[in-house]
């Protein structure tokens, strides 16, 4: 019905600046509900007002988790509105009813999407896992599974699966975190070095985490002071260096 | 001692294996032996609190303890006499006159008769006379014999001899005494003598021995007037001379490379897995021994620069040249190891010749310095050659030997980019570099104290230099190629300043693209320059440390290089292709996982398909699934797929896209299909022991396998593509279930009494060594204190007791005059009365 620029300003303002002045909030229930099935960046931004209904109206939306599980998808830790997005599916996964197969399920996803994350969304989304094991100790299985089969040929959890239930999320482990711990920035690779051991039982504070941007990150290493400089100890041939570099091999001079 | 003087100090517990060094003591020992010292100390003091006047002995020798008795007496009979030489006595009047006996004087024939005493036969004569007597009176018993010997010696006791004779007796033993000495000098004398002669013998059969070089130089040298001294000094050098050490060989100095190498690398590992050993922590000397040797040999060099510019020698630089020779040795084994390690695909022939052209310089220089031109055409030869040798061998040619002798040949480190920039404004490469070479030697830090500053500004305009060649239109990138040699030397130099002038560069780089984000929302990629200086940090630092204060930050940058920036054209894609490599390249040694990359290529792959065809994978930003980017490198011209060779991508495209034609464009987009290939082929071995090595590069896969139109590719790209595919494929799928590293368990409380190494009783063993020291300090100087405190007390005590002790004689003695007065005055009184009462009854 609306172009999706205006789709978009009405959204992120709705929750704090027309909701409370509303006498009727429930009647944007209708509008509320269609954003939030358009998919995509509107669906984001109108989780917020949705969750304003959802909590202080009465409403009841089914299948809600399912929708919110969908809405997982490689841009999340991309779009501008991440910080945003993480408080509200932070605050979602507060509640410690939730079944475990379904924590398993989101946890599972955002740590398969972390894969293409830039690093300062990683530094977000893996303290905020860790909340989520600590709160649902019964998800620990996919850190630590001491009695499971030796070997695996395959990752037991179905990525394309859009029922969390039927994801099989239980059964697999967390090899993405593992891999992160690989990751070419130290803090990442420290932060995901955590989940070697048994977590602490308080939970990290993410509220700093959320809105972290690249930028800061750099200005925090460049500012960082060093005792010594380690140097190259492998005398410079030219700009190319060796014969068999990758550059040598793509780029010319000229 | 007596056991009731025992005093026994019981101790509470008794502690097994203690010693105890005050467990008795003996008080009425310990105080009388502190009163013995105070009546010799103290009260001595008391008793001349008063007086200024000291008591001086000035007897001769009364303190030696060196001389006997005998001796003193001696010389003090002599000093007397001495002292009473020239007086007379006026009491005497006999003095003067000699006393004769038939005309002979008295005192001559006593003299006589004392020699005739003095001889040995007085002992002979003495047992005669005992013969005699003994004849005489008729003895013969060994009893009689000795009764009368011990007669005559009470006879002689009885006697007592007078002054003159103890005199004479005491001169004539002084008189042996001198014989004696004056004897046995001369014996000493003789033998020394015997053993210089013996000496003298043996000496030539040694020298015989000694080599002949060093006898050419005895003869030589002076004859001095100590030969012995001169021997003795000659014998001490050819102690020192020790066998030079010998030339190391080939294969030698190749195993010291490797050694330091793998040092190098070791400590380089132990930086990538990012384990601090603040411990052992030693500053990595990434100078090599090399390194150093050079800085030496260049400072030596300098100077002869120096001297050669002001167009003369002085003979202060020729006498440094003389000393110079001597060292020169060392030198060349220098260069030689230079030579070596710097030219390794130089042949050893062409650098033996060098080396023979060097040494022939040398010698020529040994030889002669006769006149001052003469000698300075040499220093140039010789000059040049040396830096040939430090140079690379294709600057040999005579071309650039005309060009070189241009250049001056000090130059002062420029104060501003601006000067730096015409310093290097209109040379050749070469040239560029030769300048850079020499502001470098010219200013060595070890030459003048500020010289340090200067090269650390110099590394900066360098940079900034090589950052304004790469803006150019037509960027110097074979100026750029060059000069990274003497900007990663200063690097080595000072590592703090490169760092800090590179992350400054970097920062200003990040701050732009932050600023431009923000303003316009988008960012776009920078020049070349900055992928120029990214490529140099690479070179200058190690990219696999865990952290570092410049690689790190580096990463940050390229990450959001290749996440934020749009792709819009060409260039575009290819200085993100740039950036991969260079990410490539960062991480080739330490196989850290870098997820910006497979998105970045992934969306390289997405662009150059046709569009609608994206399913099954998702692009992340900043490539869109849907938009007005894509189909940037789809070709769809036959006749360019065709015709297409892969070749390498020209940098300077990045600046100045060449209005080239289309069919150009389109071959560079295949080349840079066909590099984003490669990549994908490059990260999927290096990523393949990642567990999740599947999962990261699920979405290329499908793309690879289902979108990409393979059949439309020419067949070198098929080449390509396929061995990127099988390179995703053949990798097994490998599973383990994660677990946790185990916890070590918290131990229980124990009760258990903590055990202590003890060290030594009594001692307190908590804190550090330094803080134990100070309080035995404080402990000591405590126990010191009170020591001193009751000494004094108690002097007080035995002072006070003295005086006591003298006021209560003083009295006493009063109180005993008194009564004496007293009584005296009572006879007094009664003999007076007693006179009365006879006067009465008279």
């Amino acid at each position: 019905q609306l172009p999706t620029g205006l789709y978009k300003k009405v959204l992120v303002i709705l929750h704090d600046s027309v909701l409370p002045y509303m006498n009727e909030p429930t009647l944007m229930m209708d509008f509320l509900t269609v954003a939030y099935g358009i998919g995509g960046t509107i669906s984001l931004l109108a989780l917020n007002g949705l969750f304003i209904l959802i909590h202080q109206h009465n409403l009841e939306y089914p299948d809600f988790y399912k929708k919110l599980y969908n809405l997982l998808d490689p841009s999340i830790y991309h779009v501008k509105y991440r910080a945003r997005f993480f408080h509200l599916t932070d605050l979602f996964l507060s509640s410690s009813h939730l079944p475990a197969y379904l924590v398993a399920a989101f946890i599972k996803r955002l740590a398969r999407l972390a894969l293409t994350a830039p690093p300062e969304a990683l530094l977000m989304i893996i303290p905020f896992i860790c909340n989520l094991f600590r709160r649902h100790p019964a998800c620990r299985v996919l850190v630590h599974r001491p009695g499971g089969p030796a070997d695996m040929s395959e990752d037991l959890y179905i990525m394309e699966e859009e029922e969390p239930s039927e994801s099989r999320a239980l059964e697999s482990s967390l090899w993405e975190i593992q891999s992160l711990q690989n990751h070419y920035y130290p803090d990442v690779a420290k932060a995901a070095g955590v989940l070697n051991q048994s977590l602490s039982e308080m939970e990290d504070d993410i509220s700093g985490l959320l809105e972290l941007s690249a930028y800061e990150l750099f200005d925090k290493e460049v500012k960082k002071k060093a005792v010594d400089v380690p140097l190259e100890f492998e005398q410079v041939r030219g700009l190319f260096g060796k014969k068999n570099s990758i550059f040598a091999e793509h780029f010319s001079l000229d | 001692s007596n056991p009731f003087e025992v005093k026994v100090n019981r101790q509470k517990f008794d502690i097994l294996g203690r010693k105890t060094k005050n467990d008795v003591g003996l008080p009425g020992v310990s105080r009388s032996k502190a009163i013995k010292k105070r009546n010799q100390t103290l009260l001595k003091e008391y008793k001349e609190r008063e007086k200024t006047n000291v008591f001086k002995d000035k007897r001769f020798g009364e303190y030696n303890t060196k001389m006997t008795p005998e001796e003193k007496m001696i010389r003090r009979f002599a000093l007397e006499r001495q002292q009473n030489y020239g007086k007379k006595n006026i009491y005497n009047l006999n003095e003067d006159e000699e006393l004769t006996h038939y005309g002979q004087s008295l005192a001559e024939i006593e003299k006589l008769n004392d020699i005739v005493d003095s001889d040995s036969d007085t002992e002979e004569r003495g047992t005669l006379s005992a013969e005699l007597t003994a004849a005489h009176f008729g003895g013969g018993g060994g009893l009689l014999r000795k009764k009368v010997s011990s007669e005559q010696q009470d006879e002689e006791e009885e006697k007592p001899k007078s002054r003159k004779e103890l005199i004479e007796e005491m001169i004539a033993k002084s008189k042996q005494e001198k014989q004696e000495r004056q004897t046995r000098r001369e014996s000493a004398l003789e033998l020394t003598e015997k053993l210089d002669k013996d000496w003298k013998e043996i000496q030539t059969l040694i020298a015989r021995k000694t080599p002949r070089s060093e006898r050419k130089d005895k003869e030589v040298e002076k004859p001095k007037p100590d030969e012995y001294d001169m021997i003795v000094r000659e014998l001490g050098f050819e102690m020192k001379a020790k066998p030079s050490e010998r030339l190391k060989t080939e294969e030698e100095l190749a195993k010291e490379e490797q050694a330091r190498l793998q040092k190098l690398e070791a400590d380089r590992l132990r930086r990538m897995h990012g384990i601090d050993e603040q411990a052992n922590k030693k500053r990595p000397s990434h100078m090599s021994a090399d390194d150093l040797a050079d800085g030496f040999i260049l400072d030596k060099d300098d100077r002869r620069l120096l001297s050669y510019k002001d167009g003369k020698i002085s003979i202060e630089n020729e006498e440094e040249k003389e000393e110079e020779e001597g060292e020169e040795e060392e030198e060349e084994q220098g260069e030689e190891e230079d030579n070596e390690n710097e030219e390794e695909s130089q042949e050893e022939s062409a650098s033996e010749d060098e080396e023979d052209a060097a040494a022939d310089s040398h010698s020529d220089l040994e030889s002669d310095l006769e006149s001052e031109e003469e000698a300075g055409n040499k220093e140039e030869k010789k000059y040049k050659s040396n830096e040939n040798k430090s140079q690379s061998v294709e600057k040999l040619d005579p071309k650039r030997e005309a060009a070189k002798s241009e250049l001056p040949y000090t130059f002062a480190v420029p104060e501003s980019y601006e000067t730096f920039k015409s310093l290097l404004a209109g040379r050749t490469i070469e040239q560029q570099l030769i300048i850079l070479e020499r502001i470098q030697k010219c200013n060595h830090p070890s030459l003048a104290v500020g010289n340090k500053a200067k090269l650390e500004k110099l590394f900066g305009f360098l940079l900034e230099y090589i950052g304004e060649l790469a803006t150019l239109d037509l960027p110097g990138l074979r100026t750029i190629d060059k000069l990274v040699l003497p900007l990663y030397n200063l690097c080595q130099m000072f590592p703090e300043a490169a760092s800090g002038s590179i992350k400054f560069i970097l920062r200003d780089a990040a701050h732009d693209l932050e600023e431009v984000i923000e303003v316009k929302g988008r960012a776009t990629f920078p020049g070349l320059d900055t992928l120029i200086y990214l490529k140099i940090v690479s070179l200058l630092f190690p990219t696999s440390d865990f952290w570092h204060p410049v690689v790190t930050p580096a990463f940050l940058y390229m990450s959001q290089l290749l996440t934020k920036c749009r792709i819009t054209t060409l260039q575009d894609v290819i200085k993100g292709l740039f950036i991969c490599c260079l990410f490539l390249e960062y991480v080739s040694l330490s196989r850290r996982f870098v997820p910006e990359l497979i998105n970045f290529l992934l969306g390289v792959l997405h662009i150059s398909l046709p569009k609608n065809r994206a399913q099954g994978y998702t692009v992340v930003h900043p490539f869109t699934p849907v938009g007005k980017n894509l189909e940037l490198l789809l070709v769809c011209d036959k006749e360019d797929v065709k015709s297409w060779e892969k070749q390498n991508v020209p940098l300077s495209i990045v600046n100045r896209l060449k209005e080239a034609s289309r069919t150009e464009i389109n071959h560079t987009r295949l080349s840079c299909l066909a590099m984003c290939f490669d990549l994908i082929k490059k990260c999927a071995a290096l990523y393949e022991s990642l567990p999740s090595f599947h999962e990261i590069m699920h979405p290329v896969r499908i793309l690879l396998t289902q979108h990409v139109p393979v059949n439309e590719y020419p067949e070198k790209m098929q080449e390509w593509y396929h061995s990127a595919l099988k390179e995703l494929e053949n990798k097994v799928k490998h599973y383990t279930p994660l677990i946790c590293e185990k916890k070590k368990p918290v131990p229980l409380k124990q009760y258990t009494p903590k055990i202590v190494k003890v060290l030594e009783f009594g001692r307190k063993q908590a804190g550090s060594k330094k803080e134990q020291e100070r309080k035995e300090l404080i402990q000591r100087h405590k126990r010191e204190l009170k020591g001193a405190i009751r000494e004094i007390r108690k002097d007080n005590q035995y002072l006070a007791r003295v005086q006591l002790s003298e006021i209560m004689e003083r009295d006493s003695a009063r109180k005993r005059k008194v009564k004496e007065l007293l009584g005296s005055l009572a006879t007094q009184e009664g003999e007076w009365k007693a006179m009365k009462r006879k006067k009465w009854k008279n």
